[in-house]
């Protein structure tokens, strides 16, 4: 562990690193850019989504590259543009969850006794309410919007994120610069600020992924359900056009085919792109990496392997 | 068994969150959606649903807290209100015609996808670096990044419409009456087949990768090495000593992933327009049948509590240490 070169390096560098030497990282960093750079330039990339450019349902050819919609609309375009609102949507109420989940969990950590008995059950009821059901319910009451789907999401998503993070605090909580800095006269926004929340910088990274993920699943699936604004072109709602046009019982596979991979392809990039981050704030993982790294250099076939070694001849 | 009565307190708490949420909700949305929805209304419904709409308003006389105890009472002697779209059926009788499709689906998903996984996350771990442990987890890992319900739609597509083996949808042929006979029951599971294999695949990888990890914390613990060393069948040491210590964490997961697996089959219901909750639900919001909307939530939310309880018996039973007050 001594010799780990990562040790003391700035953050960024280390994920960059991390990111460089993991196989599956690599490649979900790079499915991650494609998309980003299909959301930023999709209107150089593709026509307009709304525009009615031929024959409904259509299948895929030279001029429609992924075919065309029920409607008669171009399904490369409205995949191109629904990824831009998808992903902004996605990535801000994924920030927004860990937030809030942030906020009341150091909060719950910190302050203990009443307060965190308060916020636990708080988070605690949230956690075992089921989430999309509450979702429908509040959204169906809300005017259709992406206002309404953020809000919607980010009730129901926070409360994963608070618990994490309020165990994390525990933790630090004890340690002795807390301590110190309370002896110190520090006020508590500081010590959470200052001490704590830079302790928890790759934990909250990889929350984030971990809630974009969330937010875009169930973002496509509200949208699906027809709840958010059908009039807009989203990954959802050309899912819920798809479904409402009768396309699977007419054969069409190219109306839903694209956008599911779309949303698949992202999760699955955004997943493999934590586990890098995972490997670096969790100790255990990267101790074990070395060990069957090491064991692979002189030779050996890496067995059974914890941070136990067995010898089994 | 104080263990038991504490988590029982928590999720009568829970309940009684749910409840209040469900009461205050409709009254305190933006605008006025009460109004606006009366004026479409009016002239089309009798006016004991506008009655029913009223009171799911708040729109009533009586005082806020009046109401709220007035409504405490209905719910507890399980009156939900009428339906407004299934007029003049109260929202009880509704629900359960969906319920026990919807039981059905969801608890045979969780509770397949949850043994194929953790039996799949055992030989994973005993056998690592095998093809199951370096193939299976980042397979299922991508195949659980798909939308639930876009792989019900290819599903469908590929096995019921393409290939024609699978029915299109319903949970029975339109020739069958619901009747306790062979021939019901195969029709039943053969429409229950790609609603339900959709989700064990989307689950799966979850289970598997939990219970693979937690096995190989537990493979490297000193009791473990113990039984090991003292000449134990391997199987023996995997199943009954690493195992069953290993399952714990996933059995905790178990409750939380109730919640998940439900909302996920209440879309996969869509695709197949299978007549549970989910179906039931969407078409509620989609004909502004408040009552019914809310009366759906209030049931999925106490089934999922009631479940969730039932998962801490059985970890109390699976785990000696929480029983630690009874001897």
């Amino acid at each position: 562990m001594s010799g780990s070169p990562q040790r003391g390096a700035n953050p960024l560098a280390m994920w960059l690193l991390a990111v460089r030497s993991d196989r599956r990282a690599t490649v979900g960093a790079f499915v991650l850019l494609l998309f980003g750079l299909l959301a930023c330039l999709g209107p150089w990339i593709a026509s307009d989504p709304d525009a009615l450019v031929g024959m409904p349902l259509q299948p895929p050819s030279l001029e429609h590259w992924l075919g065309t919609t029920g409607q008669g609309q171009d399904v490369f375009a409205q995949m191109v543009a629904g990824t831009r609102v998808s992903l902004v949507l996605g990535f801000s109420v994924g920030v927004v969850v860990v937030l809030v989940g942030a906020l009341i969990g150091v909060a719950a950590g910190y302050f203990g006794g009443r307060v965190d008995a308060m916020l636990s059950l708080l988070f605690n009821i949230f956690l075992v309410i089921p989430g999309l059901p509450l979702a429908i319910i509040i959204a169906a009451y809300l005017p259709s919007g992406p206002l309404t789907l953020a809000l919607v999401l980010i009730v129901t998503g926070w409360a994963w994120n608070a618990r994490v993070i309020r165990a994390q605090t525990l933790a630090q909580r004890q340690r002795d610069f807390v301590s110190a800095a309370i002896v110190a006269g520090e006020s508590h926004w500081r010590i959470i600020t200052r001490e704590i929340l830079p302790t928890m910088t790759s934990l909250i990274v990889a929350q984030v992924i971990g809630s974009t993920v969330y937010a875009i699943g169930a973002q496509v699936g509200l949208e699906f359900l027809g709840l958010g604004d059908v009039s807009k072109v989203t990954w959802g709602t050309n899912l819920y056009w798809a479904q409402n046009d009768s396309a699977l019982l007419t054969g069409a596979w190219w109306t839903f085919a694209p956008t599911g991979l779309c949303v698949a392809l992202v999760g699955f990039g955004l997943t493999m792109l934590n586990s890098a981050f995972d490997e670096i704030s969790n100790p255990r993982l990267q101790l074990e990496r070395a060990w069957r790294a090491h064991l692979q250099a002189c030779g050996h076939s890496p067995g059974r392997s914890t941070p136990v070694v067995i010898d089994r001849g | 068994m104080r263990y038991l009565l504490q988590r029982l307190g928590f999720y009568l708490i829970a309940g009684w969150a749910a409840l209040t949420l469900n009461f205050f909700l409709p009254r305190l949305m933006p605008g006025d959606p009460a109004t606006a929805l009366f004026a479409r209304f009016r002239g089309r419904l009798a006016p004991e649903a506008m009655a029913a709409l009223r009171e799911t308003f708040g729109l009533t006389e009586a005082p806020l807290l009046q109401q709220y105890f007035t409504y405490l009472s209905h719910v507890l002697r399980g009156d939900l209100g009428i339906s407004v779209a299934y007029f003049p059926t109260p929202v009880s009788e509704v629900i359960a015609t969906g319920m026990l499709w919807t039981v059905f689906l969801a608890g045979t998903a969780v509770v397949v996808s949850f043994a194929i996984g953790t039996l799949l996350g055992i030989v994973a771990a005993w056998r690592r670096g095998g093809w199951i442990d370096s193939w299976l987890p980042s397979t299922l890992v991508f195949l659980g990044a798909f939308p639930y319900f876009w792989l019900a739609m290819v599903a469908l597509y590929l096995l019921g419409f393409t290939l024609g083996w699978f029915p299109l949808g319903h949970a029975y042929g339109d020739d069958l009456t619901p009747a306790f006979t062979l021939e019901f029951m195969a029709d039943v599971f053969r429409h229950a087949a790609l609603p339900v294999g959709t989700v064990v695949i989307a689950t799966l990888g979850g289970w598997l990768l939990s219970m693979r990890n937690s096995m190989i914390t537990v493979l490297g613990s000193d009791f473990v090495n113990l039984a090991r060393a003292k000449g134990l069948a391997p199987a023996r040491v995997v199943l009954r000593y690493a195992a069953r210590n290993a399952l714990l964490p996933s059995i905790t997961g178990f409750g939380m992933a109730l919640g998940f697996v439900l909302g996920g089959s209440l879309l996969t219901e869509i695709v197949f327009s299978y007549p549970g909750q989910g179906y039931l639900l969407v078409q509620a919001v989609r004909n502004q049948d408040y009552p019914l909307m809310q009366g759906i939530f209030l049931v999925i939310t106490l089934a999922v509590l009631g479940s969730n309880w039932l998962v801490d018996v059985i970890y109390m039973w699976l785990d000696p240490r929480t029983r630690g007050g009874r001897s």
